[in-house]
């Protein structure tokens, strides 16, 4: 029984993890302003690019930093559209989740032999699990954390450096201040424009993390419905959160819980669907929305084009 | 001089020109990343246009693609012209198809049971996109967040009743065939028959025709485009849904019950998403299977009514020339090599550009600005 505990806990940390990655990356942008509808694409070119430099150079670090570099490419597309030129943010996110996947399974046909799945990576060069072997077999701690990556670890890290940025330094006042209201940051002099770029370029990157992760860690190769879905399930979670780094990070735990309970009721046969457990992120999001009637909590300039002001 | 005014005026406000510029740069960057993976993007796109054309079978393949596309495009731009951004098109979709089993058990003539399993389509689907305006009018939820859950919301439960038993084949991942009555394929069952084949090895035409499920759907399609035409124009309700979609306050200024006009807006848009799915199991598939993940059919009406400029006539040609890429671009692949997600790429390409109709605009005032610079500079 205990042992069954510790196992959903482990299977949760470890399908959290991505959706953390890329979850904080919508939480970063949207706090400047802009709104990241394309966290699903940034994810899926993340999981590509890393299970393919994985593939090739046998380095799991710099897959996972290709990984999310490749994200922060369509970061920066995102950004150019939203930010320069004042587009609808919805649609230059869908825009990117068309061209994420295209671009992704485009070149994997390329590099594996026209193959939309990738050759597997050993398991010697896939991310770490840093914590293998150290406990005694059928011992707690064991289920909990044997199996676990060390981008899981790193997930908890950042959530909890984003939220210091966030909250307790300057650049995270000005962030936040350009997502809250933009024309009177600009008249304090904050660089709106340079502060947006940052933002939505580092989502990416870290959407594309949540990719990588995906790829590296959780399974060993990229294929087309790897991700499916899991860039908006994050986007659920950061809603979830009100926006919020930590809230946000037990958003995805629950979510991450309800993956898990999958898993485990596939491998004990219980006899609660799965497909109804996969439901429940979803459902139990649309139902906190509705609790948390009237408490509007996104940042006041959220999803609108900044447009300074003709100078004459 | 004032020639140039006008035709840069032209450029930069004119949807239908920006549209189709975003199209000619779709194309012209797809064309540009076969080259540089070492494919021949003219020949790439020959291929593509004789898979489109060149036989009466590839032609038929193109209208089936392109009918459930008119529909969800129809979809999102009716939403779009009401003021609403409906990416649950796709969950419409699903609920519309998986509603479409009816006809799996209801049996009546043909004439009555195609009506009946259309109407039971768009009623439940109408009634999913209904949520999402309920969610919207009553607690303030944004449509694009609330569409998003009830899509994945829609795919789990069509697989879950799709994996109970009863509905499902036994050991099979798909259900049975809806009956025969409600099927809207051409001719489905007397193409099979001896005196069929028989009568089509002399007609090739037809017999090249009906090698594919072609059906009455896009009939269906083009005439919703029309009725969504004259509901938007045409009618009271139409007039208030469009005032809600262009001024919100002015609207409730005018006596216009906002909350009531979004539901009954994402339920028409809802419907029609829905009537896609119905007639895609009525007219192609006539069963359901369990869903790995989404067909993508909602999803792409998005880009549809995009490029169709969210009208609904413009959602026709964009419905074609979708469903034509997707079928034409899938024969790069064995004649070439050439993958054939270049068509997502070309599509996300000219959505990302349609997303900032401003672009051309904004770099005219900057290269003018640089240029004003430069002039004070030098005096």
């Amino acid at each position: 029984m205990l042992n069954n505990l510790a196992l959903i806990i482990g299977v949760t940390l470890m399908y959290s993890t991505p959706l953390i990655f890329t979850a904080l990356g919508g939480v970063i942008s949207e706090k400047s302003g802009v709104v990241n509808i394309g966290l699903e694409g940034m994810m899926v070119i993340g999981a590509f690019i890393a299970a393919t430099v994985g593939y090739y150079s046998g380095n799991p670090w710099l897959a996972f930093v290709s990984g999310g570099l490749g994200g922060a490419f369509f970061g920066l597309l995102h950004a150019v559209a939203s930010v320069t030129f004042s587009a609808n943010q919805v649609v230059s996110g869908i825009a990117i989740n068309f061209l994420g996947p295209g671009v992704a399974l485009f070149l994997s046909r390329i590099f594996f032999n026209g193959a939309t799945t990738t050759r597997s990576i050993d398991l010697d060069n896939k991310i770490p699990r840093l914590l293998h072997g150290i406990f005694p077999n059928d011992s707690f701690l064991y289920y909990v954390f044997d199996n676990q990556y060390a981008t899981s670890y790193i997930a908890f890290i950042l959530v909890f450096i984003i939220w210091y940025l966030l909250k307790k330094t300057v650049f995270g006042l000005r962030l936040k201040s350009v997502g809250e209201h933009p024309a009177a940051a600009d008249t304090l002099g904050i660089n709106v424009f340079r502060i947006r770029y940052f933002a939505v370029i580092s989502s990416g990157f870290l959407a594309g993390l949540g990719g990588a992760t995906l790829s590296i860690s959780v399974v060993s190769n990229f294929r087309p419905t790897l991700v499916s879905g899991q860039g908006f399930i994050a986007l659920a979670a950061m809603i979830f959160g009100k926006w919020k780094p930590i809230e946000t990070m037990f958003a995805c735990l629950l979510f991450g819980l309800a993956q898990g309970l999958v898993i485990f009721v596939g491998q004990f046969d219980f006899h609660i669907s799965s497909q109804l457990l996969n439901m429940l992120p979803y459902i139990l999001t649309l139902i906190v929305l509705v609790i948390f009637v009237g408490k509007s909590v996104a940042p006041a300039a959220d999803g609108i084009p900044y447009e300074k002001e003709q100078k004459h | 001089m004032k020639k140039n005014s006008k035709i840069i005026k032209f450029f930069t406000e004119s949807n239908k020109a920006f549209t189709l510029i975003s199209i000619l740069l779709g194309f012209f960057i797809g064309g540009l990343i076969l080259w540089l993976s070492g494919f021949n993007p003219f020949r790439a796109y020959q291929i593509i246009i004789n898979g489109i054309f060149s036989k009466p079978t590839y032609i038929s393949y193109t209208i089936i693609r392109a009918t459930p596309l008119i529909l969800t495009g129809l979809s999102v731009a009716f939403a779009f012209r009401t003021g609403l951004f409906n990416i649950g098109a796709e969950g419409q979709f699903i609920i519309g198809s998986a509603a479409a089993l009816a006809g799996y058990y209801i049996n009546l003539p043909a004439i009555l049971l195609i009506p009946v399993v259309i109407f039971i389509a768009i009623f439940f689907s109408g009634l999913w996109g209904a949520i999402a305006g309920l969610l919207k009018s009553k607690y303030g939820i944004h449509e694009v967040i609330s569409t998003i859950m009830l899509n994945w919301i829609a795919l789990y439960l069509q697989n879950y009743f799709t994996s109970i038993k009863g509905f499902a084949k036994p050991n099979s991942e798909a259900t049975k065939y809806i009956y025969d009555n409600a099927k809207i394929t051409f001719l489905d069952n007397w193409k099979h028959t001896d005196q069929g084949i028989e009568w089509l090895k002399n007609h090739q035409l037809l017999k090249d025709i009906l090698r594919t499920p072609a059906n009455f759907g896009i009939f269906i399609a083009i005439l919703c485009a029309i009725l969504v035409w004259v509901i938007l124009n045409k009618t009271t309700l139409g007039y208030k849904l469009r005032a809600v979609g262009f001024n919100k306050e002015a609207a409730r200024y005018g006596g216009i019950n906002i909350e009531k006009y979004t539901i009954i807006s994402m339920f028409i848009s809802g419907s029609l998403a829905g009537l896609a799915g119905g007639l895609h199991v009525m007219g192609v598939s006539h069963n359901i299977t369990i869903l790995s993940a989404m067909e993508g059919y909602g999803f792409d009406g998005i880009a549809v009514a995009l490029i169709g400029n969210n009208a609904a006539f413009g959602t026709i040609w964009a419905g074609f020339l979708f469903g034509a890429l997707k079928y034409g671009g899938t024969k790069i692949q064995p004649f070439m090599g050439a993958p054939s997600e270049i068509i997502s790429i070309m599509i996300g390409t000219i959505v990302f550009f349609i997303s900032m109709p401003n672009i051309i605009k904004i770099s005219l005032n900057k290269i003018l600005k640089k240029n004003k610079k430069r002039g004070d500079n030098a005096q």
